[in-house]
């Protein structure tokens, strides 16, 4: 993973705005600095979030402003997302829905009040942005709608060789979002090892089983 | 087949009734917590934080003996009304853009001779931390119906305006997330939560303009400080410092955007 370490030396360039009175706005880059001058200088490890959590990758840098990247950017950020993807060990996309609804439903892990990061200790948070079963009315609205996901799409028979394309896309997002949207609001579940393949798998079933209550 | 017909327009009927109902419950459970809020709102538990913030703005307190009352919070020394609509500004005896609470823990050290180091290293909630809190809900208090207008005048209130806008968009952690993640569009939840649009004016009373409040769900009075830090920990971030650049350049670009707003701190959350 390429990670870009914050500098070490903006604090200076603040120390010295309060010398000369520093008349003019600072320039939009040299502001980019100070900003994460401060950013390295406010925050301190607390528990299991330490502040190596600050090293923004190439996505996360390019994805921390008002704007999207270039279209350069963005394809070279889900080129890499999508080439570092590791599908399911011989094919076996599919787990049990009844643990991806609980899944779905947790939202804890990884804060600095957790004590442990290992993936089994985390859920997937997926309410807190989607609706999944219209069953569960508390749900988040920042990412689409997921009820009737696998029967919108078509899949009735999840082994069937017409289903494939829709098993690995849905993969590929949960691993790393990033593959298909290069500023995707969504978690890298994989990718950043917050869930493990088996718990994916779960999350596959209660998305892709014609028995799951989602594609009722 | 007519049984069929029969059976796939019951069944259209009962999935529509249960989309409806789905539909209804959400609407009533929206519904039901505003007016839970509102029933609430008559009875603030946030009183009895302004009065006990008022209580420690006048007492003589600390190695110096010494009351607040000559604090200055940037409309003079002594003058609370008016003073939390335009926080955070800056200030010429600290040469700092300062937010309500770091200002009250440098009148602390200046006038009362508490150190202001250790207060701002307290947890939430205990000792002279839990006083400062008690001390923001009392000056917000004063500016209740008010509208927010924090002074841009200084190059320091603006840079800090440049700072946070780019902290706000700071992506970062195992989840990827910043604030702009929730609270950079308009009409998003989290789970039922209504999430303010903070890139610009959320509206009278929202966002900036409800802190300090009180949390039903945890029964704790929360300032600013401590809505940043419980998002930062949710963020999975690591620990923000009490006062730290970040969580007042944060202040300044929420604050500037919510100009005009109407504050109605201490407000009452979930």
């Amino acid at each position: 993973m390429h990670t870009i370490q914050l500098p070490a030396v903006p604090a200076l360039v603040v120390t010295a705005c309060g010398i000369i009175g520093c008349a003019s706005m600072p320039s939009s880059s040299e502001l980019d600095q100070q900003a994460r001058a401060a950013i390295k200088a406010s925050f301190r490890d607390q528990g299991i979030a330490k502040v190596d959590r600050l090293n923004q990758d190439l996505g996360q840098r390019a994805c921390s402003g008002p704007t999207p990247p270039s279209p350069e950017v963005a394809q070279r950020i889900e080129a890499d997302a999508l080439a570092g993807i590791r599908w399911p060990e011989s094919g076996r996309y599919l787990g049990d829905w009844r643990e991806g609804e609980k899944l779905a439903q947790n939202g804890r892990g990884l804060t600095w009040t957790d004590t442990s990061a290992a993936p089994r200790d985390n859920g997937a948070s997926c309410y807190n942005c989607h609706q999944i079963d219209k069953k569960e009315i508390s749900f988040g609205t920042i990412g689409p709608s997921l009820w009737n996901y696998g029967k919108l799409r078509g899949v009735r028979d999840p082994g069937d060789a017409a289903a494939a394309p829709i098993l690995q896309y849905t993969w590929g997002k949960l691993w790393n979002s990033k593959a298909y949207a290069a500023c995707s609001n969504m978690p890298r579940f994989g990718h950043m090892q917050l869930l493990d393949e088996d718990q994916l798998r779960h999350l596959m079933a209660l998305l892709l089983d014609p028995k799951s209550p989602v594609n009722q | 087949m007519r049984r069929g017909l029969l059976v796939r327009s019951g069944a259209w009927a009962m999935a529509t009734l249960l989309a409806g109902a789905a539909a209804q419950a959400q609407k009533n459970t929206a519904d039901g917590i505003a007016e839970y809020r509102k029933m609430l709102e008559d009875g603030n538990p946030a009183d009895l934080f302004e009065a006990k913030g008022e209580a420690l703005w006048k007492q003589k307190r600390g190695p110096k003996n010494a009351s607040l009352e000559s604090c200055d919070l940037g409309k003079g020394p002594g003058v609370v009304k008016g003073a939390f609509v335009e926080l955070p500004r800056y200030f010429a005896d600290t040469a700092k853009v300062q937010d309500l609470e770091s200002r009250l823990v440098s009148c602390m050290q200046a006038l009362q001779g508490f150190d202001g180091a250790a207060i701002a290293g307290t947890p939430f909630g205990r000792g002279e931390q839990d006083n400062v809190t008690a001390l923001a809900t009392y000056v917000a208090a004063a500016s209740r119906g008010l509208r927010f207008s924090l002074p841009q005048g200084h190059p320091e209130e603006r840079r800090l305006y440049e700072v946070g806008k780019r902290v706000f968009y700071f992506r970062g952690g195992p989840y990827d997330f910043s604030c702009a993640s929730c609270h950079g569009e308009d009409g998003k939840r989290i789970r039922l939560q209504d999430l303010p649009n903070l890139t610009k004016n959320p509206g009278d009373g929202v966002g900036f303009a409800a802190w300090p409040a009180y949390r039903v769900s945890n029964g704790q009075m929360w300032g600013m400080q401590l809505r940043l830090n419980d998002c930062y920990r949710q963020q999975r971030f690591p620990y923000p410092g009490f006062g730290s650049e970040v969580t007042v350049a944060l202040g300044v670009y929420m604050g500037v955007n919510a100009k005009g707003a109407e504050s109605i701190a201490p407000a009452i959350k979930r």
